[in-house]
Order: C-alpha cells, then sequence, then structure tokens
C-alpha cells in the first residue's frame, strides 16, 4: 500500500529511471526515481488512511492502530530475513524494549512530547539491537535462530526479575497524551469532527508506518539493500565484491530491531499497558509467520501479514463459536491457521503472496526466490 | 552450604531432563541437519496424552508407555509427511517450517485439551529423603529421572554401536548418497531418527510434568534450554549433548539459587552467547573449518 515498488528488484534488473510510468510531464516528473515515487505512493497512502479512519468507528480505529504497529515490525522483520537472510524470532523481545521504554518515559506528571517518547523507544532499541547484531552476525542459520529464541523467552523475565521499577506480571499502564490541540484544529477543520484518542493513535501509527516504510524502501533499493542481498545469496562472492559481511549483517539486524522498538513503542500506546504477558514468544513466531505469509523481503507482503494478524482472529474466533467452541479454544484457530499457512507456504510457495502476485505481473523467470540460499 | 547442597541436587535433576531433550535435538540434528524447534509442542502433546489416560482412570505407567509410543508416531509422521519435502539447500525454510510447526501443535493442543493448567502426578514421591534431621533436595521422582535418562542414554549407545539398524542409520547421516548407494533405505533411516528422538523428546516432556502443571506452552522454556545444551555440548555429539544438558541444569540452577529465579533464562542466553562467540562448534568440538 505505501509502497508498490518491488523491493526485490535486484540490482541488474531495476527499471530504466527515465521510464514513463504514466502519462504526462507530472508523471513523468514524479516518478522519475524510486525516492520520489516512494514520497508520492506514502502521500497517497496518507490519504487513504485518513479516509480509512474518518470512516470507522472507535472499535475500528483501534484495529487499524494494532494493524499499523504490527506491520513496521513486521516491515522490520522481513527486511532481515527476506533481504539479508538471517532470521530472528526475538524480535518480540525488542518490541518489549520499545513497549517498556515508551511506557516508562510517559509516567511523569508532565511527559515529553509523544514524537519523542517514540524516538526514544525505537533509539533504546537500536542499541540493543546493536548489542545483539554484533554477536548475530557470527552466526548461522539454525544458530541464531536458537540465539534469538533465547533473547525471545528471556527479555520478559526481566520485568519480573525488577519489578519494583518495571511492575512485574502486572506490567506498566500507559497514560496516552492528549490530543493535541493543532491535531484536533486541523481534524476539525477538514471532517468537522473531533478526533478521539483511539483515531489519534491510528493517525500516529499510520503516520510512523509509513514514514517507516519510505525509508526501509528507499534503503531496500539503494546501496545498502543491494549490499544485503549479495551478502544473502553468496557471501564469498559478496566478501570478493568489496563487502564488509559483519558490517552489512549488523546494520540490517539494527535497522530491524529498530523498527520493532517502535512497533513496541506503538504497541504500549494502543493497548495503554506494558506487561509481560504481551510479548511471548507466540507474538515472535506470529510476526515470521506474518512475514512468511506476506513473501519473505516484500514491504507490502509485510503489510498483508500485519492485516492478516490483526483481523483473522476476530474472524476465525467468530467462526469458531458458530461452530459450537467456546472462546477461548475458538481463538485459538487464528494461530492454527498461521501456522498451517505457514508450513503450505514454506513447502510449496516460498515467496509468499507478493511472489505470487509479482509472478502474475512479471515473467515467472524475473522473480527470485527471497529466502537464503546458502549453500550447505 | 546446605543450600549449595540443595541446589546443586535440584540442578542436575534438572540437567538430566535438559539432558534429554538435547539429545533429541541432536539426534534430529545429526540425521537431518535440521533443529527441530517443534520439539517442544510435540513432547507437550504427547504428555496430554499421557495426562488424558491418566486421568480416565489408567495407571502412570500406561500413560507413561502410551506418551512414549505416541511420540515414536508422532515424530515418524512429522518426517515422513512434512520435512521430507522441505528444501535442504535453505537454512532459512527448515527453521521456519518447524517454528510453522510449533505454532500448530500449540493451537492444535490448546484446540483440544484446553488452556487451563492441568497437574500432571509423579509416580515416585516428591519429598526430599530424610537423612537425620535434614532433609536432602533429592527426591524418588528425581532418581527417577536421571535414572530414566542414563537408560536412555545407554539404550541409544547400544543402539548405534551395535545393531545394524545403528549402523544404517549413522551411514544415512553421515553421507545420504553413498549410503544409498550401499543400499540403506535413507528416508526410512531419516523417518527412524525422528522417531526416536520424539521419543525422547516425549521423555523429557514427561520428567518435566511429573508432580508439576501441564498447559500448553509448559515446555517453551524448556525448548531454549535443550537447544542451549545441545549447542554447549555441539549439535553432532550425543555425549556433548548430556554434558552439555548436566553444566546447565548445574548453572542455571546456581542462578536461580542465588541471583533469581526469573533471570534464569536471560542466564542461558548469556551462557549461550558466550559458547557460540567463544567456541562455535560446543565445548568438546574439535577444530574444524565452518562450513560457509
Amino acid at each position: 500500500m505505501a509502497t508498490e515498488t518491488s523491493t526485490e528488484t535486484s540490482a541488474g534488473q531495476e527499471r530504466p529511471a527515465h521510464r514513463r510510468r504514466r502519462g504526462g510531464r507530472l508523471g513523468a516528473f514524479l516518478f522519475a526515481t524510486p525516492l520520489r515515487r516512494h514520497l508520492v505512493l506514502a502521500v497517497l497512502a496518507m490519504v487513504a488512511v485518513s479516509v480509512a479512519l474518518e470512516s470507522t468507528d472507535a472499535f475500528r480505529n483501534g484495529q487499524l492502530a494494532a494493524m499499523a504497529y504490527f506491520g513496521i515490525a513486521a516491515g522490520g522483520l522481513t527486511v532481515l530475513v527476506g533481504l539479508n537472510g538471517q532470521i530472528s524470532l526475538g524480535h518480540g523481545a525488542f518490541m518489549a524494549i520499545g513497549a517498556y521504554t515508551a511506557a516508562l518515559m510517559l509516567r511523569g506528571e508532565n511527559p515529553l512530547p509523544l514524537a519523542v517518547v517514540l524516538v526514544a523507544a525505537a533509539a533504546v532499541a537500536l542499541a540493543a539491537g546493536a548489542l545483539v547484531g554484533v554477536a548475530a552476525a557470527r552466526l548461522h542459520g539454525p544458530y541464531l535462530a536458537g540465539a534469538t529464541l533465547a533473547l525471545a523467552v528471556a527479555v520478559p523475565g526481566i520485568p519480573l526479575h525488577f519489578s519494583g521499577v518495571l511492575g512485574g506480571e502486572q506490567g506498566l499502564t500507559v497514560r496516552v497524551p492528549a490530543v493535541p490541540d493543532w491535531f484536533a484544529d486541523a481534524v476539525f477543520f477538514v471532517t468537522g469532527q473531533d478526533p478521539g484518542r483511539s483515531r489519534y493513535l491510528g493517525y500516529v501509527g499510520w503516520f510512523c508506518l509509513v514514514v517507516t516504510f519510505v525509508l526501509l524502501a528507499n534503503l531496500a533499493r539503494g546501496r545498502v539493500g543491494r549490499t544485503w542481498r549479495a551478502v544473502r545469496d553468496n557471501e564469498v562472492a559478496a566478501e570478493l565484491a568489496g563487502i564488509d559481511l559483519g558490517r552489512a549483517r549488523v546494520l540490517a539486524f539494527v535497522v530491524s530491531a529498530t523498527c520493532a522498538g517502535l512497533a513496541g513503542g506503538l504497541l504500549a500506546l494502543s493497548a495503554r499497558i506494558a506487561a509481560p504477558s504481551g510479548f511471548t514468544l507466540s507474538l515472535s513466531l506470529l510476526l515470521l509467520s506474518a512475514i512468511v505469509l506476506g513473501g519473505l523481503g516484500s514491504l507490502p507482503g509485510a503489510l498483508v501479514g500485519a492485516a492478516l494478524l490483526t483481523f483473522l482472529p476476530q474472524l476465525a474466533t467468530t467462526l469458531g463459536q458458530d461452530l459450537g467452541l467456546s472462546d477461548v479454544r475458538a481463538a485459538e484457530l487464528a494461530p492454527l491457521a498461521y501456522g498451517l499457512v505457514t508450513m503450505l507456504v514454506v513447502l510449496f510457495a516460498p515467496s509468499g503472496i507478493a511472489g505470487w502476485v509479482r509472478r502474475r505481473r512479471t515473467s515467472p523467470s524475473s522473480s527470485p526466490v527471497p529466502s537464503g540460499r546458502h549453500e550447505t | 552450604m546446605q543450600q549449595l547442597f540443595t541446589t546443586l541436587l535440584t540442578g542436575l535433576t534438572l540437567g538430566m531432563v535438559y539432558a534429554a531433550f538435547a539429545l533429541a535435538l541432536v539426534l534430529i540434528w545429526r540425521a537431518t541437519r535440521i533443529v527441530n524447534f517443534a520439539q517442544a509442542p510435540m513432547a507437550m502433546l504427547t504428555t496430554y496424552v499421557a495426562l488424558v489416560l491418566i486421568e480416565a482412570g489408567y495407571s502412570y505407567w500406561l500413560g507413561f508407555a502410551a506418551a512414549l509410543l505416541s511420540g515414536l508416531v508422532l515424530g515418524a509422521l512429522v518426517e515422513r509427511f512434512v520435512i521430507r519435502y522441505v528444501d535442504p539447500r535453505s537454512e532459512i525454510n527448515p527453521v521456519i517450517l518447524t517454528l510453522g510447526l510449533f505454532i500448530v501443535l500449540h493451537a492444535l493442543a490448546a484446540l483440544v485439551f484446553g488452556a487451563r493448567y492441568r497437574s500432571f502426578p509423579a509416580p515416585f514421591g516428591l519429598r526430599g529423603f530424610q537423612v537425620g534431621d535434614t532433609t536432602i533436595a533429592l527426591t524418588g521422582f528425581g532418581i527417577f529421572t536421571i535414572l530414566s535418562v542414563l537408560a536412555v542414554v545407554v539404550l541409544l549407545v547400544l543402539l548405534f554401536r551395535y545393531t545394524d539398524v545403528g549402523l544404517k542409520m549413522r551411514a544415512s547421516a553421515f553421507n545420504q548418497e553413498v549410503a544409498r548407494l550401499l543400499g540403506v533405505r535413507v528416508g526410512r533411516m531419516l523417518t527412524l531418527g525422528w522417531a526416536l528422538a520424539a521419543v525422547v523428546g516425549s521423555l523429557s516432556g514427561l520428567l518435566i510434568a511429573g508432580g508439576g502443571l501441564v498447559h500448553p506452552s509448559f515446555m517453551d522454556g524448556v525448548v531454549v534450554y535443550g537447544f542451549v545444551a545441545a549447542v554447549l555440548g555441539g549439535l553432532d555429539s550425543p555425549v556433548g549433548a548430556v554434558a552439555g544438558g548436566l553444566i546447565l541444569g548445574l548453572s542455571l540452577s546456581l542462578v536461580s539459587g542465588y541471583v533469581g529465579s526469573q533471570l534464569v533464562s536471560l542466564a542461558a542466553l548469556a551462557i549461550l552467547m558466550a559458547v557460540l562467540l567463544v567456541r562455535p562448534g560446543g565445548l568438546f568440538a574439535r577444530v574444524r573449518e565452518r562450513r560457509v
């Protein structure tokens, strides 16, 4: 939605920059470079989001906000797994770090502006990501998976141990800051309604998502993205071409963890709480399954995955209740579906939904399989 | 002194369970070069099989046997109908596949057996033995745990060293192509390897559940500890897995006793990172170049 550009297009087959995709001078100007294309799409996406948020009720606004933070986390993860070939089962941990940072910063009487809080959440996750990334860069496949799995299990134990500061099992409640006046005025000017808090959070979440996706898409299309893909596809060749493997890996991990931290901050705002039970192993695994479903390495795919994570549970639970299951059991239908589809996708269509769409648009030979293709 | 002794004894028992779980991971790694992250929910599922039988009024031992048997069947089915079809050249796909299986089995268990905590009986006493006035931390069930894991290790060693099947399994793990040329049915050996591993995993599930509570995610931590133990010993070595399990059990028990029980998994992470960064092949590995 935010970026229609295929992030998978490898260096050799980038579209000619001067090619006119839309008729007319304005079109040619707006779509001339990837950056401009991404920015135009970002503006269009923001308009679409505003329409979606204004035309739905508070409950749907909350769901859209949830989709935004899942989308940001999945976007970061899909860049790491799909483009760089590293796997992380620990992104729930980075989300926890972001969420607790945001919760702690919003505690005082006069909390800092929301933008500062969210940047801080991302920054703390960035630091943690750098720490883990340096270690992770030396690990491969199952070892990396196991190490990040340990991270996902270990981090929720920290607030339990330091329950004085971090609230223990109950977690920290988060006070959502009031809607700023300028924002309320602007929305009122356009729509004639006052935005509620959940609508405000929806705007904040989707604004963050669009900004994140523009940055990620540019990163993926440019020199850094090419480096990441080179490292993924053939380490030896990449090293011979002068790429510092460790640096490329750490950078990818840091970028990915930062996204997860930002997503965690938004999650804390939306859920109004940061508690260990919100960051279980399942969260990390579901994020991974979301990007596998969408298609590894594809940002639009990550958005599709986030939409599935947000909206499928309710559908599946309703379906389960209609079939006569109790609430608790019906709630398990959604993960069951994710898990099954994840397995089927890995076995039969490793490029996911985005890859399937891409294959329908282009000839089969030009769609590379995005999963890691290391020699074993 | 008393506390140290208690902590070490608890660590020994725990270590044996981790060793069993690590052993299951190592068996699969040797056969198929896959770390089976779904081992934990597989063991959880078979533990539920035992629980259902026991709650229906059958004896503990019948449930025990049924759990191990269902582990055998489950492991074979998973290998034959799921793992067989994954692209082995990719490093990431098998990992994602086993994690997908993880999610599926988890949801399935909660769907079928419910998500509430249920207590699981133990066949032997859970109170420490009395020596004079003091109670030592070794329970009847603890001794059973240690002995059963040791028995499994001995049985596996006998199987791999002294039987035809063991030799065939080692051959197919060593080199599938050559083994196939020599007439070994490699596919069957892989299925058998997964089945045996699932039995060992089920045993660790039963041992952890004994005298405790069972719910769909009661094994989630163990998959991490088992993995750390397996990596400590080098993923390739069954003896290393047992040693790694014991080392991990003792050190985690010390952390739990002297630092704080919530930081156990953080300590496991620290140990894992230290081992991977200093000796990536495990504590007992001979130096070998890493494959690119």
